[in-house]
């Protein structure tokens, strides 16, 4: 049992940009704008020009449902949009058509690796929601003298996923928010790897005070630095006497602290009311034809791996804590020894891609079977695998000229016999330590087969055959 | 009853600057405004709906297709007071 | 004044150009003041284009007036307001594409209440327009200046919308028809938002036909509207409205609501409307009285929900995209700025309501209720048309005051639409058509339908214009 001693409750907002739809959601402008110019795909509706009205766009809908029903939410018989009024620069017709009392979805939950196993972490709602604009400052937010205006992400479709206040540790936020990444690009709405689609909003207090709530955090890590951050803030307020008063603070992310934000921005009422220009949804009734279609989920799959494949939890989650390496595993093992491909996948080539920040994109499926093949078949070491690897990764080409190229090939067990038994005659130093008892003595002498054969010995078979000559 | 105060605080949340003039013109002719709508007080509306739209539709979608309806950057721009390169440009944000 | 059957027989021998320069040069010689913008070059040119190309539209080569609030791709769209002066729309409203697909040529912009907030289309940045039939009073509004422009044969027809009785105020103080659809029927798609809930585009003409084939060409579905209804009139013999015109009215139920004809109500008013009912009467309908309980509390609703949405609607003039822009300062401080100097009085008051009726500790006990009252006045009208298929009151308590008369006097000028906005609150059709005169100045009936049933009102419109003579009166020297 977790005792979480500084009653940390965190609870976290969720943007998510469903960035795999064509069009966004209130409007037929395309999504795709990413490597355009600013304001190129916009219309009178994201634009907010006098007189255009907001239509639905139905796969939108069909995406909200889609995440509801994988984080367990329910999904509500009556649903409908509101207008929260506030004014923004980014906001362009001051106003955001968001959801306020019936969401689409609510009361679920998603289940983490908490700090004592398993831990579930309840879902309030999950509501859709328009994106505004971009603003772009010129230096800093507080220095620049003008600001610019893109409205090309202006109407992207968003969902807000609200968390309970379950989180007990910035380590379980972090968790809670790779799970739930996990889960939404398993759906195929979602491509995290696009700027901002995925941003974080996040409630912290401590010790039954008051929370504060902490925007602009735009990565996992941050969100953890962040509230690691605030912890810290919050005790010092409550050990010097004082009271955390509840408010918004700003994460600068290259200082990593949270700064206050109150001003009189605070006064908000963003006086909510049912949006006339949309009517209401009633689509409950889609629930259970889109839950038929739900792909399998990241849970779901860890299990089928153990299972099918024979592997451990550990690389099982691991594996499928992202969906393209998922998939990039289970290829190759339905052509290769699973728990062979499973280590290579795992433990080998995910820390190389880490190591360079590639993703497994980067990475083709036929060279791991060719890699796994060589070694099943003995004709490279483990050394000589990574090293393949390695060059894939840096410089391209294939296995084979790598192994070519590098002279990789594994040599022969005569070959190995020769160069031990010249080992053995060259180090009597070595071969009388050994003999006297001193065990260490054999690396070096396993070390100058090494040499002798540039490397391509298998340094276990080496230490055998030397252990049998020596005996 | 709307004060001077109320005032202040109705014209921040709907971004209209008020002079003291102003501000002097607006609380007794908001305030006779309000004091009529006060009528509504009578009626007993205890149970009733309210009517948010007068048509009972529902479930008005789009396909998720591009539209006709979007506009050029140069048309999307033509009518900015204010602009930069390819983008609107609007004040300081502090 | 020629009806637009007329102008299409004229066009035979004569042209489109030759129709729109006669119209171009009475709006240039007027001093009506009904146009904000007259789209002069892009009219002539059309007309050209038309003439030589000999297209057949329904409208082909008749001009239009449209209400400035009403989005013209390429001609300038101001609401009548200073925040929006010299914006100029990159897309054309639903109701204009249709249109210009029927060949109409826009002739211009016409003059309106600010944001079509009041009853006079004195709000005007752009100054007031006068009436026709006294230039020292007001049109009605807020469509005033398409009402004006038709009653004084500055266009054969035009547009305007309706919100509270927008289109029928003025129809009814210019001694014209108007008719306010029922709320789905146009597309508002470019259609500039005062309240959402409650408008809808409306048409102005000299007499019930030109009025319907206008009707026809802009009523429809449009799937870029959400609240735009896919069904036509259930009651139409054929796919069009002016197949409802019929000269018959036996047997017809008229139902008097006795509410809207209180205490406030001119003499000549009701006199001209109950005389109207007799006429009616003699031509084989049946009338009867009816009750709506509710009507009185009508106006602070209609009020209340309009501000309401008004406030959040006029949110976007910023002065970051199109419109006014003053001098840079922090965003806050330009934004409160620009909305100062852009919008006139009678906006900021209602802007301010509806901020103050919407806000925390205010929302439940004035938009909710107001909400809640919309339900029974919508009840009220279901329950009186159980026993009958129309409804027959006075369109305004009395006929146009003089231009100053209310201004200064916020609730003397709102209960002006005392009879008008119940209408709008129950989203059904309503038409406005000359009666009687009062003083010499021209009084409207409206006759209000079911929901969708505008082939009820078009009808009876049609009867009572075919066996009386009211509309063919013209102001004196038009």
């Amino acid at each position: 049992m977790y005792e979480n001693r500084d009653g940390i409750m965190i609870g976290l907002e969720v943007h998510v940009q469903l960035n795999r739809l064509k069009t966004k959601v209130f409007c037929g402008c395309t999504t795709d704008y990413h490597n355009d110019p600013p304001n190129s795909h916009v219309c009178p509706v994201c634009l907010g020009l006098p007189g255009a009205l907001p239509v639905i766009n139905k796969k939108a809908v069909e995406a909200a449902i889609k995440v509801g029903l994988a984080l367990n939410c329910r999904v509500e018989e009556h649903t409908q949009f509101y207008r929260k009024n506030y004014y923004y620069p980014d906001l362009p017709k001051g106003f955001q058509i968001t959801q306020y009392d019936f969401p689409i979805s609510s009361g679920g939950y998603i289940i983490i690796e908490g700090e004592d196993g398993e831990h579930r972490v309840g879902i309030t709602r999950a509501h859709m929601e328009e994106d505004p604009g971009r603003l772009v400052h010129e230096g800093t937010i507080d220095k620049s003298k003008y600001t610019l205006i893109d409205y090309n992400r202006s109407g992207m479709a968003l969902l807000e996923i609200v968390s309970d206040p379950d989180m007990r540790s910035p380590k379980e936020a972090r968790r809670y928010l790779d799970k739930l990444r996990n889960i939404v690009e398993y759906l195929d709405i979602f491509d995290g790897d696009l700027e901002g689609a995925l941003r974080v909003d996040a409630n912290i207090s401590i010790m039954g005070g008051q929370r504060a709530e902490i925007k602009n955090i735009s990565s996992h890590k941050g969100a953890e630095k962040a509230l690691l951050f605030e912890i810290v803030r919050q005790k010092n307020v409550i050990r010097r006497g004082g009271i955390v008063v509840q408010e918004t603070r700003h994460f600068d992310e290259a200082r990593e602290i949270t700064l206050s934000m109150r001003s009189k921005e605070e006064a908000h009422d963003y006086r909510y009311f049912p949006e006339p220009d949309l009517v209401p949804l009633k689509i409950s009734g889609w629930a259970p034809a889109i839950k038929a279609t739900l792909p399998e989920l990241p849970d779901a799959r860890r299990m089928r791996f153990v299972e099918e494949y024979g592997i451990t939890d550990d690389h099982a989650r691991a594996l499928t804590s992202e969906l393209k390496l998922a998939i990039f595993y289970e290829d190759v093992a339905e052509k290769a020894d699973p728990r062979t491909a499973a280590v290579w996948v795992c433990d080998v080539l995910k820390g190389e891609l880490n190591y360079r920040d590639m993703t497994i994109e980067a990475f083709k499926k036929e060279h791991m079977l060719s890699i796994i093949e060589l070694l099943v078949s003995k004709k490279i070491t483990e050394d000589g695998a990574v090293e393949i690897i390695r060059a894939l990764l840096d410089k391209g080409g294939s296995p084979e000229e790598i192994v070519k190229e590098k002279s990789l090939l594994k040599v022969e067990g005569d070959i190995v016999s020769i160069a031990a038994a010249e080992a053995i005659k060259e180090n009597p130093g070595a071969v009388a330590d050994y003999n006297s008892g001193k065990e260490k003595a054999l690396n070096s002498l396993v070390g100058a087969v090494m040499k002798k054969t540039k490397g391509r010995a298998d340094a276990r078979t080496a230490r055998e055959i030397l252990l049998g000559k020596l005996r | 009853m709307i004060t001077k105060k109320d005032l202040e605080h109705i014209g921040w949340l709907a971004r209209l600057e008020l002079s003291d003039d102003e501000k002097e013109k607006y609380t007794p002719k908001l305030n006779s405004v309000l004091d009529y709508f006060n009528e509504l007080d009578e009626v007993d509306t205890e149970g009733v709906e309210p009517t948010y739209h007068v048509l009972q539709l529902y479930n008005v979608f789009r396909d998720d297709e591009p539209g006709i309806g979007s506009i050029t950057q140069e048309e999307a721009l033509s009518n900015a007071p204010k602009k930069q390169d390819e983008f609107f440009k609007a004040p300081r944000m502090m | 004044m020629a009806t637009i059957n007329e102008l299409k027989e004229s066009m035979h021998s004569g042209s489109s150009e030759e129709i729109v320069a006669e119209y171009l040069e009475r709006i240039e010689k007027s001093k009506l003041n009904a146009f904000i913008t007259v789209a002069k070059e892009s009219a002539i040119n059309r007309a050209r284009e038309i003439d030589s190309k000999g297209e057949k539209g329904m409208f082909s080569g008749i001009p239009i007036a449209i209400k400035d609030n009403i989005s013209t791709k390429g001609i300038q769209t101001t609401c009548a307001s200073k925040i929006l002066s010299g914006y100029v729309p990159p897309y054309d409203a639903h109701v204009i594409e249709r249109l210009k697909e029927a060949g109409a040529i826009i002739i211009g912009k016409t003059n309106m209440d600010e944001f079509a907030m009041g009853t006079s289309t004195e709000t005007s940045f752009y100054g007031p327009t006068r009436n026709p039939w006294d230039m020292e009073r007001v049109p009605g509004g807020s469509s005033g200046g398409s009402a004006a422009a038709v009653a004084g044969g500055e266009a054969p027809f035009s547009l305007g919308s309706d919100t509270g009785g927008s289109v029928r105020c003025p129809a009814s103080f210019c001694g014209i028809v108007g008719l306010k659809p029922t709320y789905g029927v146009i597309s508002r798609y470019g259609l500039i938002s005062y309240a959402n809930s409650l408008e809808q585009i409306g048409s102005f003409a000299t007499c019930v036909r030109d009025v319907t084939m206008l009707f026809d060409v802009i009523a429809g579905h449009d799937s870029r509207d959400s609240t735009s209804v896919d069904r036509i009139d259930t009651h139409l013999d054929a796919r069009t409205y002016a197949s409802a015109l019929v000269n018959d009215v036996k047997g017809l139920k008229i139902g008097v609501p006795e509410e809207y004809f209180d205490e406030g109500t001119d003499k000549g008013v009701e006199n001209s409307v109950r005389d109207a009912i007799n006429t009616l009467e003699e031509l084989g309908a049946k009338s009867q009285i009816v009750m709506m309980p509710h009507t009185k509390y009508a106006l602070s609703a209609y009020y209340i929900i309009a501000m309401s949405e008004a406030s959040s609607n006029l949110a976007r003039f910023d002065g970051m995209r199109y419109g006014l822009r003053t001098e840079d300062s922090d965003w806050h401080t330009t934004f409160s700025q620009v909305r100062a100097a852009g919008f006139g009085d009678e906006v900021k008051r209602r802007i301010m309501l509806g901020t103050y009726a919407l806000s925390a500790g205010y929302h439940d006990r004035y938009y909710l209720k107001a909400l809640k009252i919309r339900t029974l006045i919508k009840q009220d009208f279901e329950l009186a048309f159980k026993d009958v298929d129309v409804l027959i009151a006075p369109t305004m308590p009395y006929p146009a005051f003089k231009i100053g008369e209310k201004i200064d006097d916020p609730i003397s000028l709102y209960l002006s639409d005392v009879d008008t906005v119940p209408v709008n609150l129950a989203g059904v059709p309503s038409i406005s058509v000359p009666c009687g005169f009062s003083g010499g100045l021209p009084i409207g009936m409206q006759i209000i339908g079911k929901h969708f049933d505008e082939a009820a009102i078009l009808r009876t419109a049609f009867t009572f214009e075919e066996n009386t003579d009211f509309h063919n009166k013209t102001p004196e020297g038009m």
